[in-house]
């Protein structure tokens, strides 16, 4: 299933006011995760969650806030004992969010998929399998370890070294014994 | 007895130090009378680190207010007077009513101490920011919102590290003396616990056989270390460092006898400033200058 979360509307709840477009502070930014990690839970018993993360109306993000925001919040679920199977697509992210966006991406080593104008990429720190490893899942839509192997001209245990590595990084799923990579058409 | 201070008539971060010097050898306790009759000009950084100076002392000082109508006017305009009733006592004629006429005063002197203030400071800046960074600095329209991340995290450095509130001013003016461009300043000053005791409270923390307030610095900007045991925290300092890295700026970072610069090719100043007279708390001061074009004059 698909879960849609609009990050402005989220600060607004959070802060309980219209006026502000801005996810700046670190208190902020731990009171939207909060809330995204709770709406996440309301669909706990639903399996495999592939969650819009939106932040299309989201004027500007500083480090703080993007630190507890997207860091944390992929840190969480990508861990060994995460809270459940869920799986993140990041939507409406704009020049003016990538800096802070980006740097704590680098900062943590952590990497994640983005749309845009209707394709998505992963974007932050991949090593160059998983990264080759993650474009041929995308165009195979979806694929078992050796067709990612062949598509990538390598052996069938680096293609699922590399793509079990994906998964427990939340950047391809695993639907019916076959990889899937996040934000595919097919989703 | 009563001390006087003399503030100089030009108030900025250089000149803030010989008041620093007067006020060294005094105790917490002594009386003070703040005299800036002859001040003449102010930048955000001198009006703020004032404010902080009289939050410094037990005894709740002077200040004697400045003489020219045109440097009442500004004052009355940065909100200064507004918050100074708070902290001194004001001797001598000043607008009771702040003048909100037209001004480069882009934030007028606002305290942070909460995370709403954030919010209202960043909110607030943005829209006018926006038009100078585009307008009068020349800046790629990028600079803009990395000016409104700068700016929310040198606010929050007060929030998180301070142990009380402090002050922002955010302004654009013609630096003529010193750059002969135009420039947009923030200044955060607060009188918390500085950055040496704020590392000292880390959870195991080692002094290193250095240990003092430029080591404290040195840690902070420039290798990006918090208090806290969370890897996360020390972005924001080196997120502003990059900022004005890009846009050959230049951040300062005073606390306690110390101040680190990341410094411009425009600029002399030291790097690292050590044995300065001792002021608590920690005082930003962030500067983004006019673009230059290719030939070496300011963008036309």
């Amino acid at each position: 299933m698909m879960n849609h979360i609009d990050i402005s509307s989220v600060l607004r709840q959070t802060l309980a006011c219209d006026l502000y477009s801005n996810l700046v502070t670190r208190s902020t930014g731990a009171a939207v995760r909060d809330q995204i990690e709770m709406l996440l839970g309301e669909s706990h018993d639903r399996g495999v969650v592939l969650t819009v993360i939106d932040f299309s109306q989201v004027s500007m993000i500083d480090f703080s806030c993007a630190d507890e925001v997207v860091a944390k919040l992929l840190m969480r679920y990508a861990s060994d004992d995460p809270p459940q199977d869920a799986y993140f697509l990041f939507r409406g992210v704009s020049g003016d969010h990538w800096d802070a966006i980006e740097a704590v991406l680098e900062r943590h080593g952590l990497a994640l998929a983005v749309e845009d104008s209707g394709n998505v990429q992963v974007v932050g720190v991949l090593s160059d399998d998983e990264r080759r490893a993650w474009d041929a899942t995308y165009r195979l839509r979806r694929a078992e370890a050796m067709e990612v192997a062949i598509a990538i001209g390598t052996s069938v245990e680096s293609a699922e070294c590399a793509l079990e590595a994906l998964r427990r990084r939340r950047l391809v799923m695993c639907v019916d014994g076959q990889y899937v990579a996040v934000g595919s058409p097919r989703e | 007895m009563t001390n006087v201070i003399t503030v100089p008539p030009s108030l900025d971060d250089y000149s803030f130090e010989q008041v620093l010097e007067q006020v060294a050898p005094l105790p917490a306790d002594a009386k003070l009378l703040v005299d800036a009759r002859h001040a003449r000009w102010a930048s955000p950084y001198g009006l703020t680190a004032l404010l902080t100076l009289a939050q410094t002392r037990s005894e709740r000082p002077t200040l004697a207010v400045p003489e020219l109508e045109d440097t009442l006017s500004y004052w009355s305009r940065a909100a200064f007077f507004q918050h100074a009733e708070s902290v001194y006592d004001l001797h001598g004629q000043y607008p009771k009513r702040r003048d909100t006429g037209e001004s480069n005063v882009l934030l007028e002197i606002t305290p942070i101490a909460k995370s709403d203030d954030v919010h209202n400071i960043v909110g607030r800046v943005q829209e006018r920011a926006q038009q100078i960074i585009k307008t009068e600095l020349k800046l790629d329209p990028k600079a803009i919102i990395g000016f409104a991340m700068t700016l929310s995290e040198v606010c929050q450095n007060v929030m998180e590290h301070a142990g009380q509130g402090g002050w922002v001013a955010v302004q654009s003016y013609r630096w003529t003396k010193r750059l002969g461009r135009r420039v947009v300043v923030i200044a955060v000053c607060d009188a918390g616990v500085g950055f040496r005791r704020s590392l000292e409270s880390a959870p195991g923390h080692l002094p290193s056989a250095r240990w003092d307030d430029a080591a404290a610095l040195e840690e902070a900007v420039i290798r990006g270390v918090s208090r806290f045991r969370d890897r996360s925290r020390g972005q924001g300092l080196a997120g502003a460092r990059n900022y004005v890295g890009r846009w050959q700026g230049k951040l300062s970072v005073r606390s306690g006898t110390a101040r680190i610069s990341i410094v411009p090719s425009w600029d002399d100043e030291i790097p690292l400033a050590e044995g300065l007279a001792p002021f608590p708390g920690a005082q930003v001061q962030v500067i983004i200058p006019e673009a230059i074009a290719a030939g070496g004059s300011p963008e036309r």
